[in-house]
This record gives structure tokens, C-alpha cells and sequence, in this order.
């Protein structure tokens, strides 16, 4: 297979009790979006977790995960370098924001607080590097969490309905803020969607996901 | 090929991971060792061996002199009774008031004094008891004597009576609280408000609708709390030397006697009365499991009667449940104040209902006594509640990165010391800490309160551990956070107020502890505790007085600290502390 972006090679998944969850044989290119839509309980969210490690003990994983030609299979969850959006945005409660961003930001001390200021001017945030998570809005949570997982330089995202707590108007600014910088940085990204919309915006292709018989 | 779990990935070769892996072991050990050694030391003596004159055969004569003791079948016969009726009560009355109350207005503000009142050790509830209703008590003094007559306090054998009513009324009342918060934190899984709806649609009564339908369910969750309950209760030491009958006393407090004889034969009968109490603790908690059978037998067959309660049935319920359960936050607050009162009165003559003159001769008196034994008592229960949390933790974090929650196995290990009679196996750790030369006391006492702290710090940290959102630890490491990092930096901040209610539970626990102090020292550690009970038997009221508000103060401090603490920590983090 191709030794850059995401491949999944003879990917399964099974169940503790036999019932198989997924069997997937896919390459996502750099800067390319993988959309997957199905009922939930079919597997979705099991997979991102076999791709970012933290698989749960009651499943089975066979085949393979590559990223830009490293096999992730043995490496542990804080060296695969994958990145992951989640729609509660779960930024870390006790942290100021500034402090959330510079959490997973490899870089020397000096140069941190730099770095962090100028990554909250490009999210439209400037200045709010002291201020306690809890009191922004939705829209402005959406935006520190996609940084702070920008700024640990991943090499692949993975989107687990981030844009479904949004309103529209924001979903959509979202998507675009979202997906554009997923091209600029050549990111393969997976999401995991129900929202016929975000698959549209995504512009790539769609796996419907079935439940196993 | 196949790629097991990749979770086991996330375990880190380092020496926090590798204390973690060990903390279930170590937590193992610690609970089993000390239980299984010290009825290893309770049965040798019982049948001959471990004997002060260095002879070792296999004897019965033991046996024949415990069961000769005077009054034998008496003590044996206090102690079932007064642990059954106790636990009975206590358990009826928290249904009552759970089924009657809950949800309302009233219900959520007397949670708040839940957690007060189940942190005031037993010695200084039941020597609050005492002040109250002894007949030169406080309650006397306020009725007389234009109520009862009396100018001198009555000859009335209140407390200490030989049946053991005033026991199973301190038991009662210092339980309640702690099964209502058994019950309450396993209620929001048996989703009440809905299930009350459909039965009272259904034409019964709240509170007989609750029984029906609520119950079941949510007891099956508390089981292991209430016999808990009833084997402290057949078995404890300290309320049952204040409150307890003498004439002869319940079988615990004639083991501790014969425990405590400075003649050292008297040590095998009664590490054959140890092995007795023990057997009737397993006895009842066989009788009380028959109960449940036919409790829920007979519930059935009431159940296909189909009756629905007359409302008048219903709301007499409601208002028993009620009452019993204030009159036992009273007498445990009423006491606390009778012990404040007495620390700080001058001539107090009967049947005054206040003291003539107030001062402060007592606690200048005794000040700086409690100063020094507050001191060791505090750093001791430091001790102890800080090893409980990290050996807590790291059997929580161990069960998170291995992802093999714990089994019943686990479960029952951990209980166990809550279930068998302290004083059945703590005699017997005397006895081999004794013949292994270990009578400096400091580290036995540590070890033998973990015993009993470890279980109640496991319970309160256990739930709010197991929630908190693993999706923090998935965003953790795709950070590129170690698991160790994301331990300190994320998962234990978090959960800061919940470690600050373990850390105060903890020390609540080892600050009452009385048995293990005064065993595991060999009676040379003092603590609170072994200090107001052995002041109690000497009958000064003002300085028992200003001892046991010490006691409660030492116990309710540390939940000062989770008051406080949070909010400053985290002044301008509301996310934290609401989330």
C-alpha cells in the first residue's frame, strides 16, 4: 500500500462474543476526508478508538492501521500521533485556556506562551489565554479544542461528531474552519457523522456501516 | 495476527506504572494479612498453643473454662439482640423516611446533615447519649423537677440496663444515618420518580409503592452495608462499654476484659469467646439472610392481594419514619451539645436544666492535654488516610489501564473487615504482635487502622473515580501525554473534591477507631478516642466532655478542608466544581 496518509489493511473488529463489528480495507489520503454514517452501535466509535489505541478490552482487532507508512498496531496511544475532536469538546476543566493549549504543544518553554497567543489570534481569541473554560461559548470551545489538537502536530483527524452540539450557523462555520485546515496541514481525517451535511461539506467518500447480521 | 486489546498499550514502563500494578497486591495484602494472622493468634490460644508459659499442647481446657464463665449464655444473648434489633431498627426507620421523603423539599435539607452526623465517632454519640439520658442526664435535669418530681437524680438503671435498651438505642440511632447514605447513593439507578408515578397511578400509596417496587432492587445494592451494620452491631467494643449493661456485659466486652486481665490465663477463654463471637456473627448475618427470604415471601403473597394502603395507613408511615429518624439526629446533636455544655460549666447542680457558672477551668485544665493528643491523633489518621488514597488510587488506575474491572472476589475481600468482629481477629494480632516483640505500637496501630480505613476511602473515592469521562484520557494521549502524566495533570485534579472527601472520610474513620488503637499498641498509643472512654468510666462529665468534643472536632475537620478547599483551588475554574 501507499506509504503516506491513513490505510486500513484487512482492518476487523470483533466483538468479546463473536459478533463481528467491522471489517474495513480503505486508504485515505493526505488532506482527504473518510466519512462514516451508520446507526450507532454499529462500530463507529470503536474504530476511532482502535485507531487512536484506547480499543476497549472487549474487542478484537485484526489487520492493520498505517499512518504516513508507520504501523500503529503495538504503538502506544500518546505516540501514534492521530488527533481526535469530540462533539462535548471536553476541554480540560482546570485548565485556562491558555493552559489547555499549551498542554500537547511540543516546543521549548520560552516560546510556549508565544506560540499559544498567536494560535488564539488565528482562532479569532485573542487575548483569552487566562480565562477559565467554562465561561466561553460552544462556537469558542469547538474552536480551542480543534487547536489544541492542532498544536500536537498530529498526522491524522479524527472527528467524532464534533459539529452535532453546534447551531447551524456555526455548524457550518466549523466544518469549513475544520476541513480547511485538515487540507492546508495534508491531514487524512476520519469522521464519524450522522448529518447528511457534514459528509456533503467533507467532500470525500461516504461508508455506510450496516448492523452485522 | 491479532492485536489484543491495544488498551494494554497504554500501560507505561514506569515506576509510578509499575506501583500501580503493584497497588492491588499491596491493597490485598494489607486487608488479608493482618485479618488472617490475627485469627491464626485468636485460634492457637483457643486450642492450647501460643501459651505465656511457653507449654504447647493441644488442649480443650480453654474451652471448658469459657464456656463455665457466669452469665456466658446472657452475653451471648445481649449481643444477638441488641445487634438484630438495632440494625432492624435503624434499617426500618431509613426506609421510612427514604420512601416518604425523598424528592421533597425537606428531604434534600436534611441530606446536608447526613454527613455530619455520620462522621461523629461512636465513643462520643454514645457518651453524648449518656450526658442526655442518664438519670442525672440532661433530659432529667430539664423535666425536673416540675415534671417528674425528682430534686436528686432518680435510681433508675437508664443506662447500662441490664437488657441492653440503651445500647440498641445508641446502635440505632448512630447506623441510621449511615444506611440512609447507603440508600440514597444507590437510589438514582432504581430511577424512583418514574417508578412512583406508575405505582401510585396505579392506586398505591407512596410510601407502600416505594416497598414494592423500589426496594427489592435498591437492598440488593445495600446488602453488604446493612450486615456490615449488624456485625458491628452484635460486635462493638466502644458504645457498648459506655451504653452497654455490665451484669454481666455483651460476649465483646467480656473478650476485651479477658483480653485485657492482667492475669494471662484468662487469655485463652477468651480467645475462645473471640472464636464464639465470631461464630454467632455468621450465625445471624445466616438468620438475617432467612429474613430477607421471608420478607420477600411474604411480600409477594401481600403483593398478589393486591391492597392498596388507606392514604391516613400511608401518611402515619411517613411521619413514624420522620420522627424516629429526628429523634436520632437529635440525640447524637443533643449530646454534642451536652458535651460542650459540661466542658464549659462551673457548679451544675441537679435538676438544674443550665449550669449556674460557666468558665473555662476544664479546658484550661486539660488543654494542653488535647492539645498533645489531638496533635497524634490527626497526624495518625494523616497517615492512614493519605496510604488509603494512594493504595485506592492505584487500584482504581491499575483496574482503568488494565480495563478488568474488579470481581465479587474483590468486592467481598474488601468488606471483610467491615464483616468480621474487629474483636475476633484484632486480640489475636495482639497476641502474635506480643510474641514477635512488636510492642512499640506506632506502625501495628497505622497498619491495623488501614485495615478498617482502606474500605470506607475505597467506597468514597471508588464511584466518582470510575465516572469521571475516559474520553479526557483519549484526548490525553493523542496529546501525546503519557498515561502517568495524564494521571497527575488531568485525572487527579479533576477529581480533586471527591479526593478531599475520601482524604476527610479517611481520617473520620481512623480518628474514631477504638480497638485497633488500644489492641494494636498494646495500649501505648493514645488516641481521642481511648482517651474519652477510659475518662468515661471515671464519671467527670466536664472533662469527658471537653475530650469528646475534641474527638468530634478531630473527626469533622478534614471535612472542613472539602468545604473550603475547592472553591479557593479553583476560584475561577467553574467547570470543575459544577461539572
Amino acid at each position: 500500500m501507499a506509504d503516506t496518509g491513513l490505510c486500513f489493511d484487512a482492518l476487523t473488529l470483533t466483538h468479546r462474543d463473536g459478533r463481528p463489528l467491522i471489517a474495513l480495507t480503505h486508504q485515505i489520503a493526505p488532506g482527504q476526508v473518510l466519512s462514516l454514517m451508520g446507526p450507532s452501535g454499529v462500530g463507529k466509535s470503536t474504530l476511532l478508538s482502535a485507531i487512536t489505541g484506547t480499543l476497549p478490552p472487549a474487542f478484537t482487532q485484526r489487520g492493520t492501521i498505517e499512518l504516513n507508512g508507520r504501523c500503529l498496531n503495538q504503538v502506544p496511544p500518546q505516540n501514534r500521533r492521530v488527533g481526535i475532536l469530540f462533539q462535548d469538546h471536553l476541554l480540560f476543566p482546570h485548565m485556562s485556556v491558555g493552559e489547555n493549549l499549551a498542554f500537547g504543544l511540543h516546543c521549548d518553554a520560552r516560546d510556549r506562551r508565544d506560540h499559544v497567543c498567536e494560535a488564539l489570534e488565528e482562532i479569532d481569541l485573542a487575548g483569552f489565554e487566562d480565562r477559565d473554560p467554562a465561561t466561553l461559548s460552544g462556537g469558542q470551545r469547538a474552536r480551542v479544542a480543534l487547536m489544541r489538537m492542532l498544536l500536537s502536530n498530529p498526522e491524522a483527524l479524527l472527528l467524532d461528531e464534533p459539529f452535532s452540539r453546534l447551531d447551524s450557523d456555526l455548524r457550518h462555520r466549523m466544518r469549513d474552519l475544520v476541513f480547511s485546515r485538515a487540507r492546508d496541514a495534508g491531514l487524512p481525517v476520519v469522521l464519524v457523522t450522522h448529518d447528511i451535511a457534514d459528509t456533503d461539506a467533507a467532500a470525500g467518500e461516504v461508508i455506510h456501516l450496516s448492523p452485522s447480521r | 495476527m491479532v492485536t489484543k486489546s491495544a488498551y494494554q498499550n497504554t500501560r507505561t514502563r514506569s515506576v509510578l506504572g509499575a506501583a500501580i500494578s503493584a497497588a492491588p497486591f499491596l491493597t490485598l495484602a494489607i486487608l488479608l494479612g493482618p485479618i488472617i494472622a490475627g485469627l491464626l493468634g485468636t485460634l492457637l490460644p483457643a486450642v492450647g498453643l501460643l501459651r505465656p508459659d511457653g507449654n504447647n499442647d493441644l488442649t480443650r481446657l480453654p474451652f471448658d473454662m469459657a464456656l463455665e464463665t457466669p452469665g456466658l449464655r446472657t452475653s451471648v444473648w445481649l449481643s444477638i439482640k441488641t445487634g438484630l434489633l438495632s440494625t432492624l431498627a435503624a434499617l426500618g426507620f431509613a426506609i421510612l423516611l427514604v420512601s416518604g421523603w425523598y424528592g421533597t423539599r425537606w428531604a434534600a435539607r436534611a441530606e446536608q446533615l447526613l454527613s455530619p452526623l455520620l462522621s461523629v465517632p461512636h465513643a462520643a454519640a454514645a457518651l453524648g447519649l449518656m450526658f442526655l439520658i442518664a438519670p442525672s442526664g440532661w433530659l432529667a435535669r430539664v423535666i425536673s423537677p416540675w415534671g417528674t418530681g425528682w430534686v436528686r437524680p432518680p435510681d433508675l438503671l437508664i443506662i447500662q440496663d441490664p437488657g441492653g435498651w440503651a445500647l440498641t438505642l445508641g446502635l440505632a440511632a448512630k447506623e441510621l444515618p449511615f444506611i440512609l447514605l447507603m440508600l440514597l447513593a444507590a437510589l438514582p439507578q432504581a430511577r424512583p420518580a418514574e417508578t412512583l408515578r406508575v405505582t401510585q397511578a396505579l392506586g398505591y400509596g407512596r410510601v407502600r409503592g416505594w416497598i414494592w417496587t423500589i426496594l427489592p432492587g435498591l437492598y440488593s445494592q445495600i446488602r453488604l452495608p446493612i450486615y456490615a451494620v449488624l456485625a458491628y452491631g452484635m460486635s462493638n467494643v466502644d458504645v457498648a462499654l459506655v451504653l452497654g449493661p455490665n451484669t454481666p456485659p455483651t460476649l465483646a466486652v467480656r473478650i476485651l476484659q479477658g483480653m485485657s486481665d492482667a492475669e494471662l490465663s484468662q487469655r485463652a477463654p477468651a480467645a475462645v469467646l473471640a472464636l464464639i463471637q465470631l461464630v454467632l456473627v455468621i450465625f445471624t448475618l445466616g438468620v438475617w439472610r432467612l429474613g430477607e427470604r421471608g420478607a420477600a415471601w411474604v411480600g409477594r403473597k401481600m403483593l398478589w392481594r393486591g391492597t392498596r394502603s388507606s392514604g391516613a395507613l400511608d401518611t402515619t408511615l411517613r411521619f413514624v419514619g420522620l420522627g424516629c429518624a429526628g429523634l436520632a439526629a437529635l440525640s447524637i446533636f443533643g449530646g454534642l451539645l451536652s458535651h460542650a455544655l459540661w466542658s464549659i460549666a462551673g457548679r451544675w447542680r441537679f435538676p438544674d436544666a443550665w449550669p449556674q457558672t460557666l468558665n473555662l477551668n476544664t479546658w484550661s485544665r486539660h488543654g494542653a492535654d488535647i492539645l498533645d493528643v489531638s496533635t497524634l491523633t490527626l497526624t495518625l489518621a494523616s497517615i492512614v488516610a493519605l496510604s488509603a488514597i494512594a493504595l485506592t488510587i492505584g487500584c482504581l488506575e491499575s483496574e482503568h489501564r488494565s480495563g478488568r474491572p474488579m470481581g465479587l472476589g474483590g468486592q467481598i475481600i474488601l468488606y471483610m473487615p467491615l464483616l468480621l468482629p474487629q474483636i475476633t481477629f484484632l486480640p489475636g494480632l495482639q497476641i502474635l504482635l506480643l510474641r514477635g516483640g512488636f510492642n512499640s505500637g506506632f506502625i501495628p496501630v497505622v497498619i491495623s487502622h488501614l485495615v478498617f480505613v482502606l474500605p470506607y476511602v475505597y467506597l468514597a473515592l471508588s464511584g466518582p473515580y470510575r465516572a469521571w469521562d475516559k474520553r479526557y484520557a483519549t484526548i490525553g494521549w493523542t496529546l501525546g501525554i503519557s498515561s502517568d502524566r495524564i494521571l497527575w495533570r488531568i485525572r487527579l485534579p479533576m477529581l480533586l473534591r471527591s479526593l478531599l472527601t475520601a482524604f476527610a472520610v479517611g481520617m473520620a474513620v481512623s480518628v474514631g477507631q477504638y480497638l485497633p488503637t488500644l489492641l494494636a499498641s498494646g495500649g501505648r498509643v493514645s488516641t481521642l478516642t481511648t482517651e474519652a472512654l477510659a475518662l468515661a468510666s471515671g464519671g467527670d462529665r466536664r472533662a469527658t466532655g471537653a475530650w469528646a468534643l475534641a474527638l468530634t472536632a478531630a473527626a469533622w475537620g478534614p471535612f472542613l478542608l472539602t468545604l473550603i478547599l475547592p472553591p479557593l483551588i479553583y476560584r475561577n475554574r467553574k467547570g470543575v466544581l459544577h461539572g
